[in-house]
């Protein structure tokens, strides 16, 4: 093999290993406000990250059954779409589940867990029991050669794109405007901040429909890489809870660290060993650095 | 910069880390033992091969509920009378059949993962029951169904299982999809004495006086395959992948030693990604590294989409890589999305654009059924066949007995199978073909070789 030919591998796999990065952050970026912000535990979070996936497929159908000539345009559109589809439904939620269970944190994971199932079997019954998939434009599709030896997919670098965006839309949205400190506010001290006049309640319904909007999103988004199914969602929905928590669960830093630290393991590992292994090695370093630190790489210091 | 966090989760955050992350690694190391992608079975011209004209299907109503249905070509209307017949003969083991009516079971997941594979099953199959009761029914009675939700779930498999042998005495059970439900109702049906019959390709190493096969067993869907392969392609190395657990593990065994034993050829890479696994950058990379003449897949699941969603993405297609797959039918094109897939080759026994009459017959009749855009894949023909051989080996028993209809089984032939043709062997599995199918954007396959009829062996010597 020759040196070109290394140095193209050497390319594409650190690609591979940057696009797994992105992957987990923006799966873990809604799931890490939710469960940063709120205290909750949303497994149902796959779920609506399925949402955004079939909003995406709904779009392809329509665009495809009445008008095919937007095809390549199409994407855009239904991807913002996906976020507020997504975080209407999210809403909803918050105001007849989650709302009502706030004082007692860890039956919201049992609660979210029955949400899952539920939607599972609406998506079975009411949409496809089978996979489907959104027709993608054209631009989407295939390889990008910058050299003839190196192939970047170009879904890869549609993901690694929203990813970017959707981060520093998260950090302007919490550090940079009225909306975060309102919530960091509320987070830090709910009677407080409710007794200096912000609404709490208001608050964690914006946070939660927040949260699932930028599931909605990353769903669209994996619409280019992977299945949508009934129970797509729960492929990702372990990964996201390992990144958040491994991360520290309040922390954006912290959940991308812990998001590039893991997927640079994981794909090294994977490349050099087998998948197996790659996956026991990553989850035993992750079990024996929480059994240090369980509280995540990185904490948030508040007074208690 | 930092997102604030009440103690409250971060108390909570470490226990449950712990729990997550143990979970997973217990999940990967064990592996699940279950799901299977749906896959292949093959339509076969060879029963449509007589010169006779074959007349066309007929619309037919079904005495019982009035609708109608599309029965196969050539089929008449049965002239056996139940009076021909009587129960106290026909039936002395105490199964649930009187003068006019017969009641069978259909055991599928309707609910949970696994819906979406045995959705199609459950429709051939009331598919075929229609049909036989269209055309008289079996020894002059109507079928009726008692249909039981697996609910992707084993125990729960075994418990309705012995629901429909024990309370409900069906005198068939028309069921179960992967290999998993299939180990977890063995024992009730061969204690309680049933009948099953099975439709999915599964990896063999199984024989039970109480199953029928009607997939394929492992050696009939993969030496073919691979023989065709190297001499079409001229392939001398081989790329395996598959998920990780046992079905594709045992494929990948006998792929493995009939590569290197009787193709004399190598083996450059083996690998299994964990089911439900999403991310095969690193592994495409590998391969990529390899440069294999073939890859031979059988990944399963939404892992599939994954896989060839992004192996398209990266650039490898048809033009530039052959790909032979042993886990992808019509079914899993929808998902993966016929573009990612164009080119490359799978391995089934029946693909729906088979070119015969019989097929052509079953796909007419199934889509009035279950609507025009159904998709037909192998599994939903082979769950097709289940009761055409049942209703075949009863009435040459002259009995509902399951000892009598076991013994009667043998070299039943079923000659409007939509595959074609395919006869029963004595050890219970199928005789059938292979055949290749090159996959086309538009999502159907276009039928590329086709073997002779291949002898059905769950145990092949050699291969473990």
């Amino acid at each position: 093999m020759s040196s070109n030919e290394i140095g193209s591998m050497i390319a594409m796999q650190g690609f591979a290993g940057l696009s797994l990065f992105t992957v987990l952050l923006l799966m873990a970026l809604g799931l890490a406000i939710i469960f940063g912000q709120m205290g909750v535990i949303n497994m149902a979070h796959g779920e609506f990250m399925a949402i955004g996936a079939y909003v995406v497929y709904l779009f392809s159908q329509l665009t495809q059954n009445f008008a095919p000539g937007l095809r390549d345009v199409y994407f855009v559109p239904a991807v913002v779409a996906a976020f507020f589809v997504a975080a209407a439904v999210g809403y909803v939620v918050e105001v007849l589940l989650i709302r009502r269970l706030y004082k007692r944190p860890l039956d919201t994971l049992l609660a979210t867990w029955g949400l899952s199932l539920a939607m599972q079997q609406f998506f079975r019954t009411f949409i496809n029991p089978k996979e489907v998939s959104a027709e993608l434009p054209e631009w989407l599709l295939g390889a990008f050669n910058p050299t003839p030896t190196i192939q970047v997919p170009r879904n890869g670098i549609f993901v690694m794109g929203l990813t970017i965006l959707v981060s520093v839309g998260v950090y302007l949205l919490m550090l940079k405007s009225r909306w975060g400190v309102r919530i960091r506010a509320t987070t830090q001290n709910r009677v407080m901040s409710s007794a200096v006049g912000i609404n709490t309640d208001r608050v964690d319904r914006f946070t939660f429909a927040l949260g699932c909007g930028i599931a909605g999103l990353a769903g669209a988004a994996f619409t280019t890489i992977g299945s949508t199914g009934p129970t797509s969602g729960s492929l990702y929905i372990v990964d996201t809870f390992l990144v958040v928590v491994f991360g520290g669960a309040a922390n954006l830093i912290g959940t991308i660290a812990s998001a590039f630290s893991i997927a640079q393991a994981q794909s090294l590992l994977e490349f050099f060993l087998t998948s197996a292994m790659a996956k026991v090695l990553t989850l035993l370093t992750i079990i024996v650095i929480l059994m240090i630190r369980p509280q995540g790489l990185f904490v948030t210091k508040v007074r208690s | 910069m930092q997102l604030l966090s009440s103690n409250r989760t971060r108390a909570a955050g470490g226990a449950f880390s712990l729990l997550v992350s143990g979970t997973m690694l217990w999940a990967a190391v064990v592996g699940s033992g279950c799901s299977k992608s749906s896959a292949a079975a093959s339509g076969d011209p060879a029963a449509a091969k007589s010169d006779k004209a074959v007349p066309a299907s007929t619309e037919r109503s079904t005495e019982a509920t009035g609708a109608t249905v599309l029965t196969p070509p050539g089929t008449e209307k049965s002239t056996i009378k139940a009076a021909d017949y009587p129960t106290a003969k026909a039936m002395t083991t105490g199964l649930k059949v009187d003068d006019d009516s017969v009641t069978v079971g259909i055991l599928h997941s309707t609910t949970g993962t696994m819906a979406i594979s045995e959705t199609g099953s459950v429709q051939a199959e009331k598919l075929a029951i229609a049909q036989i009761n269209a055309l008289g029914g079996i020894l002059g009675r109507q079928i009726k169904v008692i249909q039981e939700d697996g609910a992707s779930d084993w125990p729960t498999f075994a418990e309705k299982a012995r629901k429909l042998l024990v309370n409900d005495k069906v005198a068939a059970v028309f069921g179960c999809w992967t290999s998993a439900s299939r180990k977890a109702v063995l024992p009730v049906f061969e204690k309680e004495n049933g009948l099953l019959y099975y439709p999915t390709f599964y990896e063999g190493l199984e024989q039970s006086k109480n199953v029928f096969y009607t997939g394929q067993e492992a050696t009939q869907q993969i030496l073919a395959s691979l023989d065709w392969v190297n001499k079409e392609k001229g392939a001398k190395t081989f790329y395996l992948i598959g998920s990780d657990y046992i079905w594709p593990r045992t494929s990948m065994k006998i792929a493995r030693k009939h590569i290197e034993n009787v193709l004399h050829g190598t083996v450059v890479g083996e690998e299994f990604a964990p089911l439900g696994n999403t991310q095969f950058g690193s592994l495409i990379n590998k391969i990529k590294l390899k440069k294999p003449d073939v890859i031979f897949a059988a990944v399963v699941g939404g892992s599939n989409v994954a896989w060839f969603k992004q192996l398209n993405a990266a650039g490898v297609t048809a033009a530039n890589q052959t790909l032979l797959t042993i886990s992808v039918t019509e079914d899993e094109v929808l998902g993966i999305g016929g573009e990612n897939l164009a080119g490359f080759y799978s391995s089934m026994k029946y693909f729906q654009s088979l070119d015969n009459p019989n097929n052509k017959a079953f796909v007419e009749a199934f889509k009035k059924m279950w609507g025009e855009k159904s998709v037909i894949g192998d599994v939903t023909q082979a769950g097709y066949l289940g009761a055409w051989i049942w209703k075949a080996a009863v009435e040459k028993a002259g009995s509902f007995d399951v000892d009598k209809v076991v013994e009667a089984s043998p070299n039943i032939e079923i000659k409007i199978a939509p595959e074609g043709y395919v006869k029963v062997h004595p050890n219970h599995h199928l005789w059938s073909k292979a055949r290749i199918g090159k996959a086309k954007a538009d999502g159907q396959f276009e039928v590329v070789h086709e073997s002779d009829l291949i002898e059905p062996n769950p145990f092949p010597k050699g291969y473990q």
